[in-house]
């Protein structure tokens, strides 16, 4: 039993989400929700964080931001697109400055769609990213192979 | 000396266990307080090994050493303190314990870690003379800056030094890291230092920081202790029973503060030492 699925840290990052995901993402940490129970903390810092949680599309401008948090981020990492903006570029996915959904720039493990995603949803995408957590940690010790990431559908 | 070595050992396997359930019921306690079910009691323990496990990264080779020494020395603190050695060696062990974090901190030539660092300097600032003024006044009061006559002494030291725990308890809001005065780095998230002094620690350096942490708190209930401790079972008890009340006192604190300024730190802490805690040596010079 690996420790990483006890404690998962998360970090928040708004792409260029109309803040409805946003709002629903913080609604987890409030009484109602209270995602402290399972121990995950927003820690707003990369380089202690566990879970990537992005909302809203990417663009050219925070390309190299999302990149950025990434890459600070110690291994084993998994990232969950949060809200359809996030998973393809939902109704933004045709404007001349977005790329598109968070996978076209980093790789994406879970993808919770919704517009917004309810916090429900969200708690359920982040569990299920503690599978895939624990399976990065086994392969961290070269038991097993790596997981793949997650194949993307078109909604 | 037997009795010492038996004492050094408890701290060294005890401190870890006792600092992280406090830690622990400290977050269930502030969950309750803020209408949330919060987290399970050994969550600082889950926090700590996953730590452990995760990949190591460094800015710069060297914070790693600084950040061992940190522990290393906030042990040793521990160690002289419950050895019943000298109160004024334990205090500058404690301060070079905690230079060395500082130092670890402006090592990684990051922003956020170095404005935490200095605001970590200005805490010491602020809390060092309330700690001197401690020491005094158990060396007044008992003639010995000896932990182990202090402690042996028959009588209690709270009633004669009522002022001086106050002070003392407040500097320890800074030393637990609560609000209103966790400038240098916080438990919660959203700070406008990121995570302050240790943003750019993770995996086993950030583990260490936390684990002294812990050992760091057991030690500081100590000093409490001591101002309760005569020698008897009712005084040993009356102290334990004090320090468990300061701890969760300062997690009520805790939840219902803001954070201040560093200025209001310092000049509130000063305030606090010159008041309360000269007063009450003058009073004891006198008694």
């Amino acid at each position: 039993m690996s420790y990483v699925t006890k404690s998962p840290w998360v970090i928040h990052y708004d792409g260029s989400s109309c803040n409805g995901c946003d709002i629903e993402v913080l609604a987890c940490l409030t009484p109602m929700y209270d995602v402290e129970r399972f121990g995950i903390i927003n820690t707003g810092n990369p380089k202690h964080a566990d879970i990537f949680l992005v909302t809203g599309s990417v663009n050219e401008q925070n390309k190299s931001v999302v990149k950025q948090i990434y890459e600070q981020m110690p291994e084993p990492k998994v990232v969950v697109a949060i809200g359809i903006c996030a998973n393809n570029g939902g109704i933004f996915r045709e404007c001349y400055n977005v790329m598109g959904g968070v996978d076209t720039v980093i790789p994406v493990d879970v993808y919770v769609p919704g517009c917004a995603a309810r916090p429900e949803a969200i708690i359920d995408g982040v569990v299920k990213g503690l599978g895939v957590l624990a399976e990065k940690r086994a392969a961290m010790d070269g038991k097993t192979e790596a997981p793949q990431t997650a194949g993307k559908e078109e909604a | 000396m037997v009795k010492m070595i038996i004492l050094v050992v408890a701290y060294l396997i005890l401190a870890p266990v006792i600092g992280g359930l406090l830690a622990g019921i400290d977050r269930v306690l502030s969950a309750r307080l803020q209408g949330r079910q919060g987290p399970p009691v050994l969550q600082p323990f889950y926090d700590f090994f996953k730590l452990l496990e995760k990949e190591p990264i460094t800015v710069n080779n060297v914070q790693d050493f600084y950040v061992t020494c940190f522990l290393l020395f906030v042990i040793v603190t521990g160690c002289f303190f419950f050895a019943g050695l000298d109160l004024l060696l334990v205090i500058f062990t404690l301060t070079l314990a905690s230079v060395f974090l500082i130092i670890a901190a402006f090592s990684t030539n990051s922003a956020y870690p170095q404005l935490g660092a200095e605001r970590e300097l200005l805490q010491m600032m602020a809390y060092e003379p309330m700690v001197l003024i401690t020491a005094v006044g158990f060396y007044i009061f008992s003639g010995s800056f000896a932990v182990a006559d202090i402690v042996s002494g028959d009588k209690m030291a709270f009633p004669y030094m009522i002022g001086i725990f106050a002070g003392f308890v407040f500097i320890l809001t800074i030393k637990f890291r609560k609000s209103p005065f966790d400038l240098s780095m916080s438990h919660h998230a959203h700070q406008e230092l990121v995570a302050g002094l240790k943003t750019e620690f993770s995996g086993k350096t950030l583990a260490m920081i936390e684990i002294a942490h812990w050992y760091e708190n057991v030690f500081l209930l100590g000093f409490i202790f001591l101002f309760f401790a005569n020698g008897t079972i009712a005084g040993t008890i009356i102290g334990a029973v004090v320090c468990l009340v300061t701890y969760f006192f300062e997690t009520f604190i805790d939840n219902n503060f803001a954070r201040m300024k560093w200025n209001v730190a310092i000049n509130a802490s000063w305030l606090v030492a010159i008041t309360l805690g000269m007063v009450n040596i003058v009073v004891l010079y006198f008694m």
